[in-house]
């Protein structure tokens, strides 16, 4: 009994957060790769893309909640997320024709399309606190747990509660889906084909007849698609505010670059090698080592490794680590 | 600016009676900064005092009192410090109605307030800090230190059958000092404390504070947070991952945001909130209402108790000078003697005058203890059916 209790707590507190998390910063991180293998530049302007299409899914949702139309017991933003898409894509499309085109006609170096995105990055922040306010928005609504606490004990008798929220749930499937589509079209179609062509050598490709332009246009698209899902899941299951998303910058990065700067499979992999390591670092272990230890040998303390406020520097000494001594990341990228 | 034209054109009138001065007295505030929308209304509450005593002609012979504002944005320590500066030694102010926040007014008072010898009376400055700071007896004020706060709570606590409780506390002097006296004054009283941690602000995501919570255990779980900032994301993810259902909250936690956001989750839930029962600001806030500013806020009583205080203890002394009229704040505002109400400092003054002792009651039952902070009386509330209520007065 013991041992179940000492699962379920782990499960309730690191498990399920940990797995969320990891599948939000997995396709934040998936967006960011796919610039860097395509387009080349670190893209600093991607945690405000993510916050400006959660923006918009933040308001059709409430225009939705206004005319009373909802989703039953899922969130109503997952009808509003196509529409998020749809307006994300034209953000980042205008965003390439008038700033990006210019400098990649000029064959600007890379560090200098960082520092542009960075431009692009505070324009974006701007823009979503001029339009929706600086402060917390709710826009979740539906059916709150798929298990709450309260059921859970009732349903196996256990001292300890597991909940699953319904958030958490949508996040995991919505972005099992996100990658089996993107994994499908990289590898299956013309097009995708043609992305990795122009990511594995551009002079090559373009010997071949691939139209550059247009291989970068559907890398915006596809950027912009996966940076609203993250966005909308994250606010969706935390809470929407601009800010945050500028924070999550940080952990996206950390994520792409253990993974390897330009291969999706990385991308995934990195979401949660730093989403765990986040999680279980700063987790205090007591609760679950009071189950499994012998009376006689449990902890005092509450066996926290770190305070939870160290959150972000374990997502940068990870990501040191990776750079000293694997700096093609765990699934071979490019090296920074 | 009205309040000070008034006071300017009372004084011009009343400067050719004999012996009589023009006093002033420094009311220094954040009017800019983080509470720049409560302090208008605190400020006109001391202005409004002094108003009264200069309409009433009866201070020191017919002396009145004319307030000079400064501002002390309530973070910047180095502006706040500026700003008293030029009140005491340009403007020549005889005390100081202020500051409002903690750490700019325990720096008035090490670097300008007590170097020059001038008494300072802060409305709204708890941290229990200030209890201890140095201040050669000119510093006192009319809002009790967060560490009476702690006892009232840990006696709340116990009385309801608490015996282990986590704390977490948002990371700035009001809440780790608010979270220590907390943990001090349950510990002493026999409860268990699981952990004290701090929690930071404006976060999305507070599920990783509460896991390190829920492992420490407790049967309660104390916020000393804000309700506007990461309070309610404790609350949410406490709930949500079922780590504690009932919660004690501290004032900052205790507003309308509370009942809007959680109401009958956290039913059982106890907290307590500055203000006895004999608080009476009702009279103050309607004789300053505005369109200009929000005259509802908190501090507003206690910035013109602060005001009389000043002025009644340098009718005791007879004299205006801070090193002679220090001495009587604390006879003033203390019993024995007539008690004194809000719209009474004219009696106070006359029974002053004639040599007999007053005991201020004013605005927020004031009583100084110690080192000259109030006893503080606090409303202790409770969560009931998705309502806060007032369980009673300490």
């Amino acid at each position: 009994m013991d041992f179940l209790n000492a699962i379920v707590a782990l499960s309730n507190f690191v498990l399920i957060p940990a797995i969320a998390y990891g599948s939000q910063l997995a396709l934040g991180a998936l967006g960011v790769t796919l610039i860097y293998g395509i387009l080349r530049f670190s893209n600093f302007a991607h945690g405000d893309t993510m916050a400006f299409g959660a923006m918009i899914a933040v308001m059709v949702t409430w225009w939705f909640q206004s005319m009373g139309l909802n989703f039953g017991p899922l969130p109503t933003a997952l009808l509003a997320l196509p529409f998020a898409i749809l307006g994300t894509m034209v953000l980042v499309l205008i965003t390439d024709r008038m700033v990006y085109k210019f400098y990649r006609e000029q064959k600007a170096k890379p560090v200098i399309l960082v520092i542009v995105s960075m431009g692009v990055m505070f324009i974006m922040n701007g823009l979503v606190r001029f339009i929706i306010g600086p402060n917390d928005q709710k826009f979740a609504d539906g059916e709150r747990f798929i298990i709450s606490v309260r059921d859970f004990k009732a349903m196996t008798g256990l001292k300890e509660g597991l909940a699953i929220k319904t958030t958490q749930g949508i996040t995991v499937v919505v972005a099992v889906i996100c990658v089996a589509l993107l994994f499908w079209f990289l590898n299956r179609t013309r097009t995708g084909k043609s992305m990795r062509a122009y990511s594995d050598n551009e002079d090559l490709a373009l010997l071949s007849g691939i139209n550059p332009e247009r291989v970068v246009m559907y890398t915006w698209l596809i950027v912009a698609a996966l940076a609203t899902t993250a966005g909308v899941l994250y606010g969706l299951d935390k809470s929407f505010k601009p800010f945050v998303y500028f924070q999550l910058l940080l952990p996206i990065f950390a994520s792409a670059i253990v993974g390897g700067l330009g291969s999706p499979v990385g991308a995934i992999a990195g979401g949660f090698v730093i989403a765990f390591s986040e999680v279980t670092i700063t987790y205090a272990w007591k609760k679950v080592l009071v189950y499994l230890m012998p009376e006689s040998l449990e902890p005092d303390g509450l066996v926290q490794l770190l305070s939870t406020d160290y959150k972000f520097a374990v997502s940068f000494v990870i990501l040191i680590v990776v750079l000293l001594f694997k700096p093609t990341g765990l699934f071979k990228g490019k090296s920074v | 600016m009205k309040k000070l034209l008034l006071a300017t054109a009372a004084g011009a009138l009343l400067a050719g009676a004999a012996s009589a001065e023009e006093i002033k007295l420094g009311v220094i505030m954040g009017f800019t900064g983080p509470i720049e929308s409560l302090t208008p209304a605190m400020a006109a509450g001391g202005e409004l005092a002094m108003k009264e005593v200069s309409e009433s002609g009866k201070l020191l012979g017919g002396s009145t009192v004319v307030p000079v504002r400064g501002d002390s944005t309530c973070v910047d320590a180095g502006a706040a410090t500026a700003a008293a500066e030029r009140l005491i030694t340009s403007d020549g102010v005889k005390g100081i109605v202020g500051a409002d926040c903690s750490g700019v007014t325990g720096a008035i008072l090490s670097n300008v307030a007590m170097p020059n010898g001038v008494v300072m009376i802060s409305p709204s400055a708890t941290s229990p800090a200030l209890s201890n700071a140095e201040d050669n007896g000119v510093f006192f004020r009319t809002s009790p230190s967060d560490a009476r706060q702690g006892q009232v709570m840990a006696d709340v606590l116990m009385e309801k059958g608490f015996k282990s409780a986590a704390i977490t506390y948002t990371n700035n002097d009001y809440g780790k000092g608010l979270a220590d006296s907390i943990a001090a004054a349950f510990k002493e009283k026999g409860g268990e404390v699981t952990a004290v941690t701090a929690h930071e602000d404006g976060k999305a995501d507070y599920s990783a504070e509460v896991g390190a919570l829920a492992s420490a255990g407790g049967d309660i779980l104390i916020v000393a947070g804000y309700v506007d900032q990461g309070g309610p994301g404790i609350i949410r993810a406490a709930l949500d991952t079922g780590a504690f259902d009932t919660f004690a909250l501290p004032d900052g936690m205790i507003g309308a945001a509370l009942e809007a956001n959680f109401g009958d989750e956290i039913e059982g839930s106890v907290g307590t909130v500055p203000g006895g029962e004999a608080t009476n600001t009702d009279m103050i806030v309607k004789m300053i209402m505005s369109d200009s500013y929000d005259s509802s806020g908190p501090y507003i009583g206690e910035s013109y108790d602060a005001a009389a205080l000043i002025m009644l203890a340098m009718q005791a002394a007879g004299s205006s000078d801070p090193q002679v009229y220090k001495d009587k704040v604390m006879d003033v505002a203390n019993a024995p003697g007539e008690k004194i109400n809000t719209g009474e400092l004219a009696k106070g003054l006359e029974i002053l005058a004639a040599g007999g002792e007053i005991d201020y009651v004013g605005a927020t039952a004031v009583e100084l203890i110690g080192g000259g902070e109030a006893a503080g009386g606090y409303r202790e509330i409770v969560i009931e059916g998705g309502k806060i209520t007032t369980a009673q007065f300490r």
